[in-house]
C-alpha cells in the first residue's frame, strides 16, 4: 500500500470515528464548542494526517501514530481514582493550587491551604463553556486556526474539556498554579484536551504544567491551548513533559499578546515517545516581550519536534528563542523556528538560537530557522549548532580525577544550564535540575512514584 | 617515581617524540626546555593521558605501575597533575561544583569520606589565599572569561586542592606578567615537599629564577639532547638554542 492510500484509509477511519461520535459530542459538549466542530472536521479532512509532505510537519510523520486503534472517550469517567496514592507530582516547597486533568478531563483537586485571589477562575473548560459562554465565545478558536494545522482541526472537532484559567484585571496570582495532565485509561486511548487562558490587563500569573502517563497503554494526546495576554499583563508558562515511550503528544499553544505584555514559555521535554510542540506567539501591541525556551532529552527511538512561530505585528517588541536538545541512541529531533516581522513592526528585536548535542553517530537533528522580515529597521538573529561533547573539556575534567561517565554528565548538565536557569520559580528550577540529573544518569526522570517502565 | 624509557610518540603518523629517557625521583624538580616544536607539550600531555597521541615504542612507569594503560582520571587520582598550557573554558560548569567533584573523587580513591559543602568551602578558602585567587573567579563557570594569567593561577589553585605527587607544569609561565609569575611560583614552591616531584616545561629561564630546578633537560626534535644542573638554563638564556642545535649537527 502506498503512503497516500494509507493516509486516506487512516483519515477515513477517523472520519467514521467522528461520524459515530458526532451526536454524543454534540449532546455532551457545550454549545459554544459545538458550533466549531463541523468546520474543524472538514478542515482536518482537507489537510489529512500530517506526513513529511506537509511543509510544517516536514520532520514529523504522524501517520504511524494514527495506525493504532484508539479508544475515543467522549464521556468523563467518574472520579474513581485515588490520586493521593497513585500520584504525587512532588515539586517540593511549591505550596500551590493544584489541578488534575485525566485523559483531558478536568478533576478539581482543590488545595484548601491555597485560596485563589478574588475573581480568578481555574475550572473545567466544559463547565465554563456551558455556564459562562460569554467568557469563552470571545476567545475560543480565535487563535487556533483549524485550516492551518490538521491536528488543531482534529482537536477542535473533538474538544470537550480541559482547563479554563481566567485572571481578571490587575490581579497578580502570587503562587504558581500547577496543572497535572495525566493519561490513565484501560485501553489504548486518543485523548483530546482543550484549554483557554485569559490574563486580563495588568494581571500576572505563572502556570506549571506536567504531562504524565500513568500506565503502559498507547496514548495519542492532542492538547491545544489558546492564551490571551492583555496589555501590561504577564504569563509564565512552564511545561514539563514526562511520558512513556508509547505516548504520542501533540502540544499546541497559541498566544496573543497586547501592548506591554510579557510571556515566558519554557518547555522541558524529559521523556516521551513522540512529542510535537507547536508554539505560535503573536505580538499584537507595542513593547511586548516574548521569551520562548525549550530543552529536550531524547534517547532510544524518541522523537521531539519543536515548531515555533513568532509574529511581530507591532513596533518595539522583543522576542527571544533558545531551544536545546540532547540526543542519545537513535533518537531524532527537530527544531523549526519562524520569525515573521511585519511591515509595521519597526524597532523589532528578534533572536533565535538552537543548540544541539548529539551523543551518538545514529542520533539525528534537523534544524530549520526561517526569517521573514518585512520591516527595515529591525535587529534579528538566528543561529543553530549541532555538535558533540567538547573532547578538550572532557579531557580537562578527567585530568582532574573525574571519571569519564561523570565528566560526560557534567558536560550535558552544563549544556542544559542555560535553559534551566531561565526558570524563575526557584523550587521548580531545583526540581528540574534534579530530574535532569536523574534522566541523564540513566535513571528515568520521573517526578513521582509511579512505576512505569520505559522499555516499551 | 617516574621512569620513561625510549618513549616514541606520534600523532597522525608524524613522529613527535623520538626515544625519550627520563628518571624522576621524589623531591626533585626537573625543567624541560627547548625550542618551539621540540615536543615538550607532547611529553606533558602524554604523561597526563591525552588520547590523541599514539605511543609507538618505549615505556612509562609511575610508582611502579605501567602508566600507559591508565585512564586520565586514574592517573590524576594516583597523583599526576597537569597544569594546562591552554586551560579549557567550560561554560555552565560552576567552578565550585567542578572543584568539589574533583576533590571528592580523589578522596574516594583514597578511601576518605567526601567533604561536605561547608568543609569544602573551608579548604577552598585556605588554598585560594595561596595563589591569591579571587572569589569573584571561583563564583564563575570553569575558566569562563578568565584572563590568561587568571587561568594559570587557577591551574595552580587546583594543584593546591588536589595535592598531587607529580606535577607537570606545561608552560605555566606563558601569558603571565611578572607579579602573576611570582604568585604562581610562590604557590608551586609552597606545595613542594620531599615526597612530590615537579616537571616544569618552559621556553624561558625566567620562571626558573623562582622555581629552582635540580635538573635541566633540553629537548630537541623529540629527544633529550642535553641534561645538566640549573646552570644550563642560564646558559640557554644567554646563548639561545642555536649552539645546541649546532652541537647536534643541525643547520641553523
Amino acid at each position: 500500500m502506498n503512503a497516500v492510500t494509507e493516509n486516506n484509509d487512516l483519515s477515513l477511519r477517523l472520519t467514521e470515528q467522528y461520524n459515530t461520535l458526532r451526536d454524543s459530542l454534540k449532546e455532551s459538549g457545550a454549545p459554544v464548542l459545538n458550533i466549531h466542530r463541523q468546520k474543524a472536521f472538514r478542515d482536518f479532512v482537507a489537510q489529512g494526517i500530517p506526513t513529511r509532505k506537509v511543509e510544517n510537519y516536514k520532520y514529523t510523520n504522524l501517520q504511524p501514530a494514527f495506525a493504532k486503534e484508539f479508544d475515543f472517550p467522549v464521556r468523563k469517567s467518574a472520579n474513581d481514582f485515588q490520586l493521593e496514592e497513585k500520584f504525587k507530582c512532588d515539586v517540593p516547597q511549591i505550596n500551590t493550587h493544584v489541578v488534575t486533568m485525566r485523559n483531558g478531563w478536568f478533576y478539581a483537586e482543590a488545595n484548601e491551604a491555597v485560596q485563589l485571589p478574588e475573581g480568578v477562575i481555574l475550572d473545567s473548560f466544559e463547565n465554563v463553556a456551558r455556564t459562562r459562554p460569554d467568557l469563552v465565545e470571545k476567545f475560543y478558536g480565535k487563535l487556533a486556526d483549524t485550516s492551518a494545522d490538521a491536528m488543531v482541526a482534529l482537536n477542535t472537532a473533538f474538544a470537550q474539556d480541559g482547563y479554563f484559567l481566567y485572571v481578571p484585571k490587575n490581579v497578580a496570582v502570587e503562587q504558581p498554579l500547577q496543572i497535572i495532565n495525566l493519561l490513565q485509561a484501560p485501553k489504548d486511548t486518543y485523548v483530546t484536551q482543550r484549554n483557554l487562558i485569559v490574563v486580563e490587563e495588568g494581571a500576572e500569573v505563572k502556570l506549571i504544567l506536567c504531562d504524565h502517563t500513568l500506565n503502559l497503554q498507547n496514548y495519542f494526546f492532542n492538547n491545544a491551548t489558546e492564551a490571551f495576554i492583555g496589555s501590561n499583563a504577564s504569563l509564565d508558562y512552564y511545561t514539563v513533559q514526562n511520558q512513556h515511550n508509547k505516548a504520542v503528544s501533540i502540544n499546541s499553544v497559541f498566544v496573543h499578546q497586547e501592548q506591554d505584555s510579557h510571556l515566558t514559555s519554557n518547555t522541558v521535554s524529559l521523556h516521551g515517545g513522540l512529542i510535537r510542540n507547536n508554539l505560535r506567539v503573536e505580538l499584537d501591541g507595542q513593547n511586548c516581550e516574548a521569551n520562548m525556551f525549550g530543552l529536550s532529552f531524547l534517547d532510544r527511538k524518541q522523537h521531539v519536534d519543536n515548531f515555533t512561530q513568532i509574529i511581530h505585528g507591532q513596533p518595539h517588541c522583543e522576542s527571544n528563542q533558545l531551544y536545546k536538545n540532547v540526543l542519545d541512541d537513535e533518537s531524532t529531533g527537530a527544531f523549526s523556528g519562524r520569525i515573521h516581522v511585519k511591515r509595521d513592526a519597526q524597532k523589532t528585536n528578534a533572536f533565535q538560537r538552537n543548540n544541539n548535542l548529539l551523543l551518538t553517530d545514529k542520533a539525528q537533528m534537523q534544524t530549520k530557522p526561517q526569517l521573514i522580515i518585512e520591516a527595515d529597521d529591525v535587529k534579528c538573529s538566528h543561529g543553530a549548532t549541532i555538535g558533540q561533547i567538547d573532547e578538550e573539556a572532557l579531557f580537562y575534567l578527567r585530568s582532574r580525577g573525574i571519571e569519564e561517565k561523570q565528566a560526560r554528565l557534567i558536560m550535558m548538565n552544563a549544556f542544559s544550564y542555560e535553559v534551566v536557569q531561565t526558570i524563575k520559580v526557584e523550587p521548580l528550577r531545583d526540581r528540574i535540575n534534579e530530574l535532569i540529573e536523574r534522566r541523564l544518569s540513566g535513571d528515568v526522570g520521573r517526578c513521582h512514584e509511579c512505576a512505569y517502565q520505559c522499555d516499551c | 617515581m617516574l621512569s620513561i624509557k625510549n618513549l616514541c610518540v606520534s600523532i597522525e603518523g608524524k613522529e613527535i617524540l623520538n626515544g625519550i629517557n627520563l628518571e624522576i625521583k621524589p623531591g626533585e624538580i626537573h625543567a624541560i626546555m627547548g625550542p618551539n616544536g621540540s615536543g615538550k607539550s607532547t611529553l606533558a600531555n602524554v604523561l597526563a593521558g591525552r588520547e590523541d597521541y599514539e605511543i609507538t615504542a618505549g615505556e612509562i612507569t609511575y610508582m611502579g605501575e605501567d602508566l600507559m594503560e591508565m585512564a586520565p582520571e586514574d592517573r590524576a587520582r594516583k597523583g599526576i597533575f597537569l597544569s594546562f598550557q591552554y586551560p579549557v573554558e567550560i561554560p555552565g560548569v560552576p567552578m565550585v561544583n567542578f572543584l568539589k567533584t574533583a576533590v571528592n573523587e580523589h578522596r574516594k580513591f583514597k578511601g576518605e569520606k567526601p567533604l561536605t559543602a561547608g568543609e569544602f568551602l573551608k579548604v577552598m578558602r585556605e588554598k585560594k589565599a595561596l595563589v591569591e585567587m579571587d572569589t569573584e573567579l571561583t563564583n564563575r563557570s570553569v575558566n569562563e572569561g578568565f584572563s590568561g594569567g587568571e587561568k594559570k593561577k587557577n591551574e595552580i589553585f587546583q594543584m593546591a586542592l588536589l595535592e598531587p605527587k607529580l606535577s607537570i607544569l606545561d608552560e605555566t609561565d606563558s601569558g603571565l606578567d611578572i607579579d602573576a609569575l611570582r604568585t604562581v611560583a610562590h604557590g608551586v614552591n609552597a606545595l613542594r615537599s620531599k615526597d612530590n616531584a615537579t616537571i616544569v616545561v618552559t621556553h624561558y629561564q625566567r620562571l626558573l629564577d623562582y622555581i629552582v630546578p635540580d635538573h635541566v633537560h633540553v629537548l630537541l626534535k623529540g629527544r633529550i639532547v642535553k641534561s645538566a644542573g640549573k646552570e644550563l638554563a642560564l646558559e640557554l638564556e644567554e646563548k639561545g638554542y642555536d649552539w645546541i642545535k649546532k652541537e647536534n649537527g643541525e643547520q641553523v
